[in-house]
C-alpha cells in the first residue's frame, strides 16, 4: 500500500527539511477543528454523573447486546464472503473486473437509506428474491437476520478493498517458491499468502466491524426498529434524541469511544502511513 | 494544463452559481420568508396550502419543514430559527411553553387501520390486528402517532406484537405500501394520501382517539405579525376546505 516514489525519499538528516508553510498549516488546523469540535461537543454534553446509570439501564444493555450480535455476525459474513472475493479481485483475470470492483465500492458511497431501499427491492417480501425466499420460509425484513444483512451490505466493502490492496501489493516470489517446492494452491493460500496479509486482514476486519456497529440508515429502512430484535444502538440514539437528548448523548459517547478505540488500536495500519 | 484549469473554472462556477442565484433572488424579491415547522402528517396538505397562500399574499414566502412532532421540538430547542410550529399533539406543544404565542387548534384527525389493497388478510376490526403471524407495524411510542396507536389498541383491549416500531407515521405507511408489512395504524389523512395503494379498515369511534393539531407562533420569530396572519388564515374557510379535502376533521 506504500505509494511508488516514497522509497526514493531523501533521508531527513542529510538535507534540512523545508519549513512547514503557514498557508498549508492554517487550513489543516481548521480541518482538525472541523472533525474534533463535534466530538468534543459529545464529551462536553454527556451527562457524566448519570453515565453509569444511563448506560447500565436495561434498555441500553439490550441494544448494546443486539449491536454486538448483529455486528459480530456481519463481520463473520463479511470474512466468509469477502476474503474469497478480495482474492479473486486481486489474482484472477476475468472480463468485467472493473465493474465488480465498482460494485464492491458502491455501498461505501451510497446513502445508507438508499442501501435500505435497495435491500427491500432485492430481499424484501415483494422484492426480486422475495418469492423464492418466502417459499423456503425465510423472511428477512423486521428480523435480526435482516439487520445483519443490512450491516454486512454496507461494511463488507471495507474488508474487500483493504485485503485486495494488500494481496495486490504482495511480493509474489514467496508464493512462487512455495509452489516450486510442491505446495498446492490452497496450501499456499493457507501457509504463505494469508499469514503475509494478516495485518491488513485484521485492519480490514476491525474497520468492517466498526462500520457494522455504527450502521443506521439501511437497518432502519430494511429491518425496521424493534427493541431486542432490530433496535441497535444507533437506532436507539435516534429515537432517544426525540424524548431524552441527554440519554442520546450518553449512548453516542459509548459509540464514539468504541469507534475511537478500534481506530487507535489500528495505529494507521489501514492507510499504511503514520505508524508509531 | 489548459483543460485542467478550464475544469477548475467550471467546477468553481458550479459551486458559486447557486449561491449567487440565491443572492439575486433575495435582492429582487422583497418578500418575507416565514419558516413553518409542522408535523409529518401535515406535509401534503400544507404543500398545497402554501401555493394558495403565496398567491394571496405575494410578499410572503413559506418555507415548510416536516418531521415528527418530538423531533421538531428538539430542533427548536437546539436553536433552529423558525416562525411557526404545528404539532400533532398538545404534549409536544406544551413542552415549549414560554417560547410560543397563543395556541390555536387548526385541524383534527383520527387513526385508521391500513392494509394491502383489497385487504387480502381479511382484517375487519382492531381485534384482527392481534392475529398470530400477521405482520403489523406501529409508529414508535416516542412519536405521537405511536402513542395514539397504542391508545387505540388499549381502548379496543387488543394486544399486538408489532414487527417494527417505525420512527414516523409515514414510515409505517411506507412499509404497508411496499408490501413488507400486512397492516399498520396510521392517521386517516395518511390513508387518504396513499389512495388506491392501501386498503382502509376504519377504527370504530368508541375505540378511536381524537387527534388535534395545535399551532402557534414562536416568540423568537422575527416576523410575529406575519406569523399571526398565517395562523389566522389556517383557520379561514379556504384553508379549512383544503384540510377537509385531505381527510382532516374540524379541530
Amino acid at each position: 500500500m506504500t505509494p511508488p516514489g516514497s522509497t526514493t525519499r531523501t533521508p531527513s538528516r542529510a538535507i534540512a527539511r523545508p519549513r512547514q508553510p503557514a498557508v498549508l498549516t492554517a487550513p489543516a488546523v481548521l480541518a482538525v477543528a472541523l472533525l474534533a469540535i463535534p466530538l468534543l461537543g459529545v464529551l462536553a454534553g454527556a451527562p457524566w454523573s448519570e453515565l453509569p446509570a444511563r448506560l447500565g439501564s436495561a434498555r441500553v444493555r439490550e441494544a448494546l447486546g443486539l449491536s454486538l450480535l448483529v455486528s459480530g455476525w456481519a463481520l463473520l459474513l463479511s470474512v466468509l464472503l469477502g476474503v474469497p472475493l478480495a482474492w479473486v479481485l486481486a489474482r484472477a483475470h476475468f472480463p468485467g473486473k472493473p465493474l465488480i470492483r465498482s460494485l464492491v465500492l458502491l455501498p461505501l458511497v451510497l446513502p445508507p437509506t438508499v442501501a435500505g431501499v435497495a435491500l427491500l427491492q432485492g430481499f424484501g417480501r415483494s422484492g426480486l428474491l422475495g418469492g423464492p425466499l418466502e417459499a423456503i420460509g425465510v423472511s428477512l425484513p423486521f428480523t435480526t437476520a435482516g439487520a445483519v444483512l443490512a450491516a454486512a451490505f454496507v461494511s463488507m466493502p471495507f474488508l474487500v478493498i483493504t485485503l485486495e490492496g494488500a494481496l495486490a501489493g504482495l511480493d509474489s516470489s514467496l508464493e512462487e517458491a512455495a509452489a516450486s517446492m510442491g505446495a498446492g494452491p490452497l496450501q499456499i493460500l493457507r501457509l504463505v499468502t494469508l499469514p503475509l496479509v494478516l495485518p491488513s486482514l485484521t485492519a480490514g476486519a476491525a474497520l468492517t466491524w466498526a462500520r457494522a456497529l455504527g450502521e443506521f440508515g439501511a437497518t432502519l429502512t430494511f429491518a425496521g426498529n424493534l427493541p431486542g430484535v432490530t433496535q441497535t444502538l444507533p437506532l436507539q440514539v435516534y429515537l432517544l434524541l426525540q424524548e431524552d437528548p441527554a440519554g442520546a448523548t450518553a449512548v453516542s459517547l459509548l459509540l464514539v469511544v468504541i469507534a475511537a478505540a478500534v481506530l487507535l488500536s489500528l495505529r494507521g495500519r489501514w492507510t499504511g502511513v503514520g505508524r508509531g | 494544463m489548459r483543460a485542467r484549469s478550464r475544469a477548475a473554472v467550471l467546477a468553481a462556477a458550479l459551486l458559486v452559481a447557486p449561491v449567487a442565484a440565491c443572492g439575486d433572488a433575495q435582492q429582487r424579491d422583497p418578500a418575507i420568508t416565514l419558516t413553518v415547522l409542522a408535523a409529518s402528517s401535515l406535509a401534503d396538505v400544507l404543500d398545497e396550502a402554501r401555493a394558495g397562500y403565496e398567491e394571496e399574499q405575494p410578499d410572503i414566502r413559506l418555507r415548510l419543514s416536516f418531521a415528527g412532532s418530538q423531533e421538531l421540538v428538539a430542533q427548536i430547542r437546539q436553536g433552529l430559527p423558525a416562525d411557526i410550529l404545528i404539532t400533532a399533539d398538545s404534549d409536544t406543544m406544551d413542552a415549549l411553553r414560554g417560547r410560543t404565542g397563543k395556541v390555536r387548534f387548526i385541524a383534527g384527525n383520527e387513526m385508521t387501520i391500513v392494509t394491502a389493497p383489497g385487504n387480502p388478510d381479511g382484517i375487519h376490526d382492531t381485534a384482527g390486528l392481534a392475529r398470530p403471524g400477521l405482520k403489523v407495524v406501529l409508529a414508535a411510542p416516542e412519536v405521537p402517532a405511536g402513542a395514539y396507536g397504542r391508545e387505540v389498541l388499549e381502548r379496543a383491549g387488543v394486544t399486538v406484537s408489532p414487527v417494527s416500531e417505525e420512527p414516523g407515521v409515514r414510515a409505517v405507511l411506507g412499509k404497508v405500501v411496499l408490501g413488507e408489512a400486512d397492516a399498520g395504524l396510521v392517521y386517516v389523512t395518511d390513508a387518504v394520501a396513499a389512495g388506491e395503494s392501501v386498503g382502509r379498515v376504519p377504527v370504530p369511534s368508541e375505540e378511536n382517539v381524537t387527534v388535534r393539531y395545535p399551532a402557534a407562533a414562536l416568540t423568537d420569530s422575527t416576523h410575529p405579525a406575519q406569523a399571526e396572519d398565517f395562523l389566522l388564515w389556517l383557520e379561514s374557510g379556504t384553508a379549512q376546505r383544503l384540510l377537509h379535502d385531505a381527510g382532516f376533521q374540524q379541530p
